[in-house]
């Protein structure tokens, strides 16, 4: 009998994606169905689509969602995992609704050490409102908003979340990904999964920042935006994994048993 | 049950554990910071209570939102600023069919104000408050006991409608000591299917206020709309004091209504027939009420801790069928009965 090597996640719901061709989110959708699939754990999983070009991802996931007003969904997924701790909670955001308007839900969300999982998509610019200037966005990166590009004088610098967020005490597990090429799909999908088993072996806060393409509002082809992130978003965000607290509290918890 | 003496915040509390709340969050602000904390104290000793101290307002709602959808029973308390933050989720919530309990012990305004007892919002309350088409069910307790049976009330009305409830206080009731004796709840009746708790080997669900097809979201809108009638409909509550023989009636409501008693009872020993009208459901306004009674009683005195709001619903019940007069103590000041009285007493030696 022949190996099944490649189908429809089952997670994915069959639904045309809206988004524009050369998006990140559509991989992102994937790589998540694809690691709730592997895991077994469409039935506990429940989702929080952010106000942004996601909020529509209900069309998409498979699992039950509940929209979060914007910059809202950690703050909604705290009050989900607090009232079902056994089920798997995560938020899905963009670098709007994280890092300016959902920036203290987030910050505190991680630092009480919610046992949840935020995807946050960093494509350096507000997507579903027509590529304004994100807090992500990069020094001289021209948007509709910084129509000469982003002066720091005048508009601030490009806010690290992943930097800073590992400083939070309450965060366990915390990598950057990018999605510009398969090598770096798949260290995604890796790096979403442990952070699902992360929640699940109830070690607390857990955030994967994905560099993410925007071709519609970056202006670019598509490949041209997949090399953008690797020549410039990159080098301003490097990807890695900026902690990682999961060895260390599951040698604690053993320890303690 | 014993008869108890509990400040009406901590009535409040008790009264929301007693109904099964098992998630509250909130954030301080004066003068409601009792409430909080008798959650704090009380809450997490349940199997199953949940409280967070949330950072800012705007995140309490949203928690007591997640939670609600989780299926548990939920409340948040705050006062005046911190209820206008709350908005967004209150409008949130109201979309999404999200029941839960927002208490606000109201404060002076605008803006920061004060920590002083005052009734300033009661257009934010009683007209959604948020954006867009939508109401919110608003009970004005006026005394501790009241308290304790509108917020067991509150919860059963936010499961029955499917909608955030609030309860709408002032300083005085929150900070006041009084006895008060804690009904039996009546057991939750809200089901599983309107909960999101993971689907399970079933269908997925999902919960949302975006609708982007306008003909979708008209038709959301008129959803509500219908919703909103039948509790208009259904669910107005009011008192009517020494009513019978009365040549004016005060409406009135919460700490204001008291105080009219106060007053009536000084003006009744001087013979002038005053009797008080008392919205305790403030939306829905028990307007068709107080509309037959105009067919007896000609003369209406609003009396209210604001500049004038509720009588505006006033005006709109009584429909010109009446004459109105309004005394108002706005920004926290709160006047006595024998003030209100002699207020009172100038305008009812005016009718003729």
């Amino acid at each position: 009998m022949a190996k099944i090597v490649f189908q429809h996640p089952q997670s994915l719901k069959h639904s045309i994606f809206h988004y524009c061709p050369g998006c990140g989110h559509s991989i992102v959708h994937r790589i998540a169905c694809e690691v709730i699939d592997e895991m077994g754990i469409r039935g506990i999983t429940i989702g929080v689509p952010p106000a942004g070009c996601a909020v529509l991802a209900y069309n998409y996931f498979d699992v039950d969602m509940i929209e979060a007003p914007h910059g809202r969904g950690p703050a909604m997924a705290s009050g989900i995992k607090r009232s079902l701790p056994d089920r798997v909670v995560f938020s899905y955001q963009g670098d709007g609704d994280l890092a300016a308007i959902g920036m203290a839900e987030s910050f505190h969300a991680a630092n009480r050490g919610e046992n949840i999982t935020v995807i946050f998509i960093n494509n350096a610019v507000y997507g579903m409102t027509g590529g304004q200037m994100a807090p992500t966005t990069m020094l001289n990166q021209k948007t509709t908003t910084s129509p000469a590009g982003r002066q720091q004088r005048l508009d601030g610098y490009p806010v690290k979340v992943s930097e800073i967020f590992s400083k939070i005490g309450g965060v366990t597990y915390l990598e950057r990904c990018s999605v510009s090429s398969p090598a770096g799909v798949n260290k995604t999908k890796k790096a979403i999964k442990k952070a699902f088993q992360c929640q699940l072996d109830g070690l607390g806060f857990s955030m994967i920042e994905v560099l993410s393409m925007c071709p519609t509002n970056w202006k670019m082809s598509s490949v041209d935006s997949c090399k953008w992130i690797d020549d410039v978003l990159a080098k301003e965000f490097p990807p890695g994994i900026y902690k990682d607290e999961i060895a260390a509290l599951k040698k604690a918890a053993e320890g303690r048993s | 049950m014993n008869k108890v003496l509990m400040s009406g915040n901590n009535i409040i509390g008790e009264a929301a554990i007693r109904a099964g709340c098992r998630f509250y969050a909130g954030y301080p602000i004066t003068p409601q910071n009792e409430l909080t904390e008798y959650m704090a104290e009380h809450i997490r000793s349940i199997e199953g209570g949940v409280f967070i101290q949330s950072e800012s307002e705007i995140a309490a709602i949203n928690m007591i939102a997640g939670a609600s959808a989780a299926g548990l029973r939920v409340m948040t308390s705050s006062s005046s600023p911190g209820i206008s933050l709350k908005q967004e989720g209150i409008s949130s919530m109201a979309a999404c069919e999200l029941p839960g309990l927002i208490v606000n012990i109201m404060r002076g305004g605008p803006g920061l104000g004060n920590i002083r007892p005052a009734q300033g919002d009661y257009f934010q309350a009683t007209r959604g408050g948020g954006h867009g088409d939508y109401r919110t069910i608003v009970l004005g307790p006026a005394t501790g006991q009241e308290l304790a049976d509108l917020t067991m009330d509150a919860f059963d009305l936010a499961d029955q409608y499917r909608t955030p409830v609030m309860i709408l206080a002032d300083g005085m009731m929150g900070q006041m000591m009084e006895p008060v004796i804690f009904k039996k709840p009546n057991p939750r009746n809200y089901p599983e299917k309107f909960m999101l708790r993971g689907a399970g080997s079933g269908k997925s669900k999902f919960i949302r206020g975006l609708l982007l097809d306008p003909i979708d979201s008209e038709g959301h809108n008129w959803k509500l709309a219908r919703k909103y009638a039948v509790i208009a409909q259904h669910e107005t509550r009011h008192e009517e004091y020494l009513i019978s023989d009365a040549e004016m009636v005060i409406v009135a409501y919460g700490t204001a209504a008291r105080i009219a008693k106060g007053a009536i009872k000084r003006l009744r020993d001087h013979g002038l027939k005053v009797g008080l009208f008392r919205p305790i459901t403030l939306w829905p306004f028990p307007e068709l009420k107080l509309r037959s009674l105009s067919s007896r009683v000609k003369n209406f005195l609003v009396f209210e801790m604001s500049t004038g709001q509720m009588l505006e619903d006033v005006r709109l019940a009584l429909q010109g069928y009446a004459n109105i007069d309004f005394h108002g103590r706005p920004g926290g000041a709160v006047p006595t009965p024998a003030e209100l009285a002699n207020v009172v007493a100038k305008f009812y030696n005016k009718i003729d």
